[in-house]
């Protein structure tokens, strides 16, 4: 029955694969995601959507660190009422599952827009509560656990679809936010959204970007968003999502080992093209083969038992 | 993370050698750059102008180790590059996106506004080896014709047509008027577009029902130049990293947006 290995189901989500196209990454336009899921995808997480428009922050807006970017785009995106069409049209072209990624200014901000996001016909929705460089979205409520509570609670109660919460690593103990968020009924946590950052140019002696402090994402991220994986699956049974520098299969698989049910890949489409989707993908096949396993399932977690 | 990507995507603060008046409105700033120094025709850079903005602009040309963009002031930074002189320090990543083919047959470039400054890199390779090297440009007015005695002495004799809006240089049309004409008199093998989109698109109208082909650089809002952000998507594109230079073919594919609309920064649609 089950002949593609890689086939798994992640909070009610069918995926063919265990990757997905990470929030922020491409992600406007119906065209960009199909584009990806054509690329092997098995899911794909459209860019942050929130109550009302914002153009987000002036350039610099992206800069090179050793193994990895700093980015601080500023949420730019067009609102849910304009984006429910772009939502509706991907649904039409779609072969694989829309995850609409929403942020919110409060718990009530958060759970309108879910809702119209689902209304629309998003097969999930994750929260943003994580976002590295805007003011009291994100971050504010990820921080804090009570919060996050509040917060998952309302849009559990507003949409019937999945919720999937994204985690920020900049706290100081992410397994007690993953608990919280856990507790008022997630249906999943990725883990983990980027890592506060900033880069100074040495010659004008200023930050540059910006919007001065950004999140780093990128190989360079992907030891703090293993353990971060690691940590929460040990204490939560909640599903979790891998997210952090993924490039390769070995990436992938690390993270699957750790406890992750899927993964999420971003910054690597700039290293590697869209096409780093069926490389991965055929790569966890193989090793599953090797390993002589029928399904990813009998490897998440693996690096918990041995 | 591919080291080669990394060298070209980090900023390098670097002095402006030199700046040059193009026209009332337009001016060319060369900057020292190794990386930059080894752009093909149609590549681009990202240009930081300290504490103002990042802007995407098409290299003009290189020389040794230095690279030279053609500017024109339309916005605040662009205002704010225009005011600095050389010495001043700005940042550079790059160069970024693909390069137009460089065929060797029958050319004819079609040029409009700052448009014409990658041509001219382009003319510059070309000008030897092509069979033939043809040009119709437009502008508004005639100080606005940019390089178009550079263009005119790199092409093949009696080969230049310029168009002016208000009639004080050349046809008083548009550019895609003669070139209309142009193509129902003359056969070519390949047909190189740059400047105002709406301009490109009647290009392509043009050369679509003839059956020539065709590349034609584009320009979108730009944040990341490296295909991440999704800001200046046409269709399945990315015109930072599958482009800025697409083909017949690739033009085909976006139709309903080429000419018509782009995304906004907020990732709305909006009129072009």
């Amino acid at each position: 029955m089950n002949s593609n290995p890689l086939r798994t189901r992640l909070a009610g989500l069918e995926l063919r694969n265990p990757t997905a196209l990470a929030s922020g990454i491409l992600g406007y336009s119906a065209e960009s995601l199909q584009r990806i899921a054509e690329a092997g995808a098995g899911a794909v997480v459209t860019k942050s959507v929130g109550l009302t428009p914002r153009v987000g922050y002036p350039n610099p807006t992206v800069v090179q660190a050793s193994g990895g970017i700093i980015n601080a785009m500023g949420l730019p995106n067009p609102g849910i009422e304009a984006y429910a069409g772009e939502i509706r049209h991907a649904k039409t072209v779609l072969a694989v599952p829309l995850i609409v990624s929403v942020y919110g200014y409060s718990a009530e901000e958060y759970a309108t827009v879910a809702k119209a996001a689902a209304t629309a016909g998003a097969d999930a929705v994750e929260l943003n509560v994580s976002c590295p460089h805007v003011k009291e979205t994100g971050s504010e409520i990820g921080q804090n656990p009570a919060l996050l509570k509040d917060t998952v609670r309302k849009v559990k109660a507003a949409v019937r679809k999945p919720v999937i919460v994204k985690l920020s690593p900049n706290v100081t103990d992410i397994v007690q936010l993953a608990q919280a968020a856990a507790t008022a009924g997630a249906d999943a946590l990725t883990a983990i959204n980027s890592v506060r950052a900033i880069a100074i140019d040495v010659e004008t002696a200023q930050p540059i970007l910006s919007n001065k402090r950004g999140g780093l994402s990128g190989p360079a991220i992907k030891p703090i968003a293993l353990r971060c994986v690691y940590d929460i699956s040990e204490k939560v049974k909640t599903p979790i999502i891998g997210c952090g520098g993924i490039a390769t299969w070995q990436d992938a698989v690390e993270f699957l080992l750790a406890g992750a049910s899927a993964v999420q890949i971003g910054t690597a489409i700039a290293l590697k093209d869209p096409a780093v989707f069926t490389t991965i993908n055929r790569g966890i096949a193989a090793y599953l083969k090797k390993k002589k396993h029928r399904s990813i399932k009998e490897i998440v977690g693996q690096a918990h038992r041995n | 993370m591919s080291d080669k990507l990394t060298a070209t995507n980090t900023l390098r603060a670097t002095r402006i050698l030199s700046v040059k008046t193009e026209s009332p409105t337009t001016k060319t700033f060369t900057f020292k750059d190794k990386l930059c120094a080894k752009a093909k025709p149609g590549q681009f850079l990202m240009l930081w102008i300290p504490r103002v903005d990042e802007i995407p602009l098409s290299i003009m040309n290189t020389e040794g180790t230095s690279v030279s963009v053609t500017v024109k002031a339309v916005g605040d930074a662009t205002q704010a590059l225009h005011k600095m002189k050389s010495g001043e320090t700005v940042g550079l990543r790059g160069p970024f996106g693909n390069n137009f083919t460089e065929n060797t047959s029958r050319v004819l470039m079609v040029g409009g506004g700052t448009g014409n400054a990658p041509l001219l890199f382009l003319a510059k390779r070309l000008a030897a080896k092509a069979k033939r090297l043809a040009l119709v440009i437009g502008a508004k007015t005639k100080n606005e014709l940019l390089f178009l005695n550079q263009l005119e002495a790199l092409c093949t004799e009696q080969s230049t047509i310029a168009t002016t809006e208000d009639g004080s240089y050349g046809l008083k049309c548009l550019a895609t008027e003669p070139l209309d004409k142009l193509l129902n008199k003359e056969k070519f093998d390949m047909i190189y577009a740059c400047g105002p989109e709406p301009m490109i698109r009647q290009v392509f109208d043009l050369t679509e029902k003839r059956g020539i082909p065709m590349e034609a650089s584009l320009e979108r809002l730009m944040r990341c130049g490296i295909g991440l952000c999704g800001s200046c998507v046409i269709g399945k594109y990315r015109v930072c990293r599958d482009g800025p230079v697409f083909t017949a073919a690739q033009l085909r594919e976006v139709k309903d947006e080429l000419g018509i609309s782009k995304l906004g920064f907020d990732g709305n649609r909006i009129p072009l």
